[in-house]
């Protein structure tokens, strides 16, 4: 079958699926946005298996008429940030839960909601809604992206205007056995100020959530994720971000459990001495499918990114990793490092990664390493000597590899945090 | 304490025997050097009193006070006594030597059915041991061995060996690596371990080391075998003259 009949057929089909979902009501700028988008879509199909970036993760999940039902998992532990004094947001299958949340005033930050700020005639939003998405196409098509901006049904805008102590920390509350939800937050981070949103938990039987980060100079964005131990969701999650000059974008996603989970980030660094960090670990169990897809243009001089990616895989489960750097032509002195390493506890388990290096400016320093291997035997037995059980070495081991990424989280209290959700995790798995 | 006999041992995958009918015994509070050529058995007698996978013992038994250590798992004999200090102290990155220090104790404990160590107590107890092996804060709080020296490797080698009380303490090479001051540093740890009712098994090289942990007893090793028995002075006999005569003296019978 030729290419351009594949193509047809592919468009023939996104249009079919699409054809009876509506566009959520606004002001007139946002309906604008919102066909754009729509049309977009419609020019670029859905994805299917077929696509250069989904070869190894199937899309059908994400991309069919109903989700997969999936019953709420019954989460018996504290919320991961509970002890982070922070503005709790809590969103309950999609939905904005009032009665859940915080008062949202604070200063240096102003908190609103995306249907607000859509239906408004004028917003700080308007300039920013779909940018970022859409300046993320020009590198490889991201049509559940422009999914999301066509669709998204609520989230939030944020608009930070100074340096902010108090995280934002945004809990996901999943109840409906059959929810689809589509949220999208927009980010503002205006010159010299700072931010820290935490993410934790599963939005709903499946989720499509996207974020637009607009980091002005000199700005911060410091950004930590969990996603738990509800299993059988289907997730998928953008990043968008424009890192400007002088400015600092980190991110770090602690996953375990998920049959499927989809995260991809699209950072822009676009002003001299930027930084872009990015991290992942990941403890996959049994039939877990786990995604990070990850793209990041370089486009201005003197600028660094890392992407520290850790996958553990047992019983089965499997971990992918794309990831690029493209650095542009001019981009000089651009110092790139990646790294992806697969930890596999069987021979069941799989890690598949497919690092890409693109550079076109010739005084630049970029790295990249993708590793897969087993348990260090040496190190092992190490520990065992020592006394401690086979199963435990496992695990402190398993921490030992997880460990780089985990120091990518710069604030020590949030980074306890995770370590012991990680710890936690790792000894209610035992004897599994 | 510990008694081997007619241990043969061969690496798994090659089929290669090295041990050829190894015969030990070690009493109680003794100690006891085993010197020997390069690939005559010696770490591997440590590998396999340990429990080191990648060995298969075809014949012969170890005993610890009695008991055959060689059908446990290396968790079960740490249990039940047995430590080896490594010749290469295995490096663990992102696990803090603290809280790998507590585990190890507290595994330890658990599986002889003694109470876990408290935090405080056991704070207490290691900055105590680490003290007199000269171990500052910093190196408890850094990754197992990740940028040790040579000498601290050793040291925090034998910190764990202080802080696991072992009935049985074999030290494998653990003057290699060492320059003299270190070496004395790491002598003086274990001479302060010595005990009535703890043993040792020194595998070296050299002489020199026993100079600092005086052995009871010299055993040297050759082709898979203990060849000749004796005290400290059969350790000054090959200072001065080699493995050669000892063991031409072997060959002829």
């Amino acid at each position: 079958m030729s290419r351009a009949v594949l193509k047809q057929r592919k468009l023939e089909a996104t249009s079919e699926r699409l054809a009876g979902n509506d566009i959520p009501k606004g002001a007139a700028w946002a309906n604008d946005i919102r066909q754009d988008a729509l049309q977009r879509l419609l020019s670029m199909g859905l994805p299917q298996g077929r696509d250069e970036y989904w070869r190894w993760t199937s899309p059908s999940d994400l991309t069919a008429a109903q989700p997969k039902s999936c019953e709420p998992f019954v989460d018996d532990e504290e919320a991961v940030f509970a002890s982070i004094d922070a503005i709790n947001i809590t969103f309950v299958d999609g939905v904005f839960d009032q009665a859940q949340s915080d008062d949202r005033g604070a200063t240096g930050l102003e908190i609103g909601r995306l249907q607000d700020a859509l239906s408004a005639d004028i917003h700080w939003v308007k300039e920013n809604f779909s940018v970022l998405e859409k300046r993320a196409q020009d590198a490889v098509e991201r049509p559940l992206g422009v999914y999301n901006t066509a669709f998204a049904t609520d989230g939030l805008v944020i608009k930070v205007v100074d340096k902010v102590e108090k995280p934002v920390n945004i809990t996901y509350i999943h109840n409906d056995a059959t929810s689809d939800v589509v949220l999208r937050h927009i980010i503002k981070i205006e010159e010299g100020a700072s931010f820290t949103l935490l993410e934790t938990g599963a939005s709903g039987a499946r989720s499509n959530l996207a974020i637009e980060v607009d980091i002005a100079e000199g700005a911060a964005f410091n950004h930590i994720r969990t996603q738990g131990r509800d299993h059988e969701r289907t997730a998928l999650s953008h990043i968008f971000a424009s890192i400007a000059k002088e400015s600092t974008f980190k991110s770090f996603t602690l996953t375990a459990n998920g049959q499927l989970t989809r995260n991809e980030s699209f950072l822009d660094v676009n002003g001299d001495d930027a930084v872009a960090h990015i991290a992942g670990a990941c403890l996959g169990d049994g039939d877990f499918h786990h995604d990070d897809t990850v793209f990041i243009t370089h486009d201005a001089v003197n600028c660094e990114s890392r992407q520290v990616y850790k996958k553990v895989l047992r019983n089965g489960a499997k971990g992918i990793f794309q990831g690029k750097i493209l650095v542009k032509d001019g981009a000089q002195k651009t110092d790139g490092y990646q790294i992806s390493q697969g930890l596999l506890l069987d021979d069941d388990s799989q890690f598949l990664a497919k690092p890409e290096l693109e550079i076109y400016a010739d005084d630049v320093a970029c790295s990249h390493g993708s590793t897969v291997g087993a348990i260090d035997e040496q190190a092992l037995f190490y520990l065992r000597s020592r006394g401690v059980s086979k199963e435990d070495a496992t695990d402190l081991l398993t921490l030992s590899f997880l460990a780089e990424a985990i120091e990518e989280i710069e604030d020590e209290q949030i980074s306890n945090c995770i370590l012991e959700r990680l710890e936690m995790w790792l000894s209610k798995r035992k004897g599994a | 304490m510990l008694e081997i006999k007619n241990l043969h041992a061969e690496l798994e995958e090659e089929g290669k025997k090295i041990l050829k009918g190894v015969n030990l015994k070690v009493g109680a509070g003794e100690v006891h050097a085993i010197m020997g050529p390069n690939g005559s058995g010696k770490s591997t007698t440590s590998y396999v009193l340990s429990g080191r996978d990648g060995y298969e013992v075809t014949e012969g038994e170890a005993l610890l006070e009695g008991e055959n250590i060689l059908d446990m798992e290396p968790e079960e004999r740490a249990a039940a006594g047995v430590f080896l200090a490594f010749q290469y102290p295995v490096e663990i990155p992102g696990v803090g030597n603290m809280t790998f220090l507590r585990t190890a104790v507290n595994a330890q404990r658990k599986a002889r059915g003694e109470d876990e160590l408290s935090a405080g107590d056991f704070l207490k107890e290691v900055r105590a041991k680490a003290k007199s092996l000269q171990i500052d804060a910093d190196m408890l709080k850094r990754p197992v061995n990740v940028g040790f020296s040579g000498g601290e490797k050793k040291r925090n080698e034998i910190l764990q060996m202080a802080m696991l009380e072992p009935k049985l303490c074999i030290l494998d090479e653990t003057d290699s690596g060492l320059d003299v001051d270190a070496m004395k540093l790491v002598s003086e740890g274990v001479n302060a371990l010595r005990d009535e009712n703890r043993s040792f098994v020194v595998i070296t090289h050299y002489q020199r080391l026993l100079d600092h942990i005086k052995p009871d007893f010299v055993h040297i090793m050759y082709n898979g075998q203990i060849v000749k028995s004796g005290g400290p002075e059969l350790a000054l006999e090959v200072e001065n003259n080699g493995y050669s005569d000892l063991i031409a003296e072997v060959e002829a019978g």
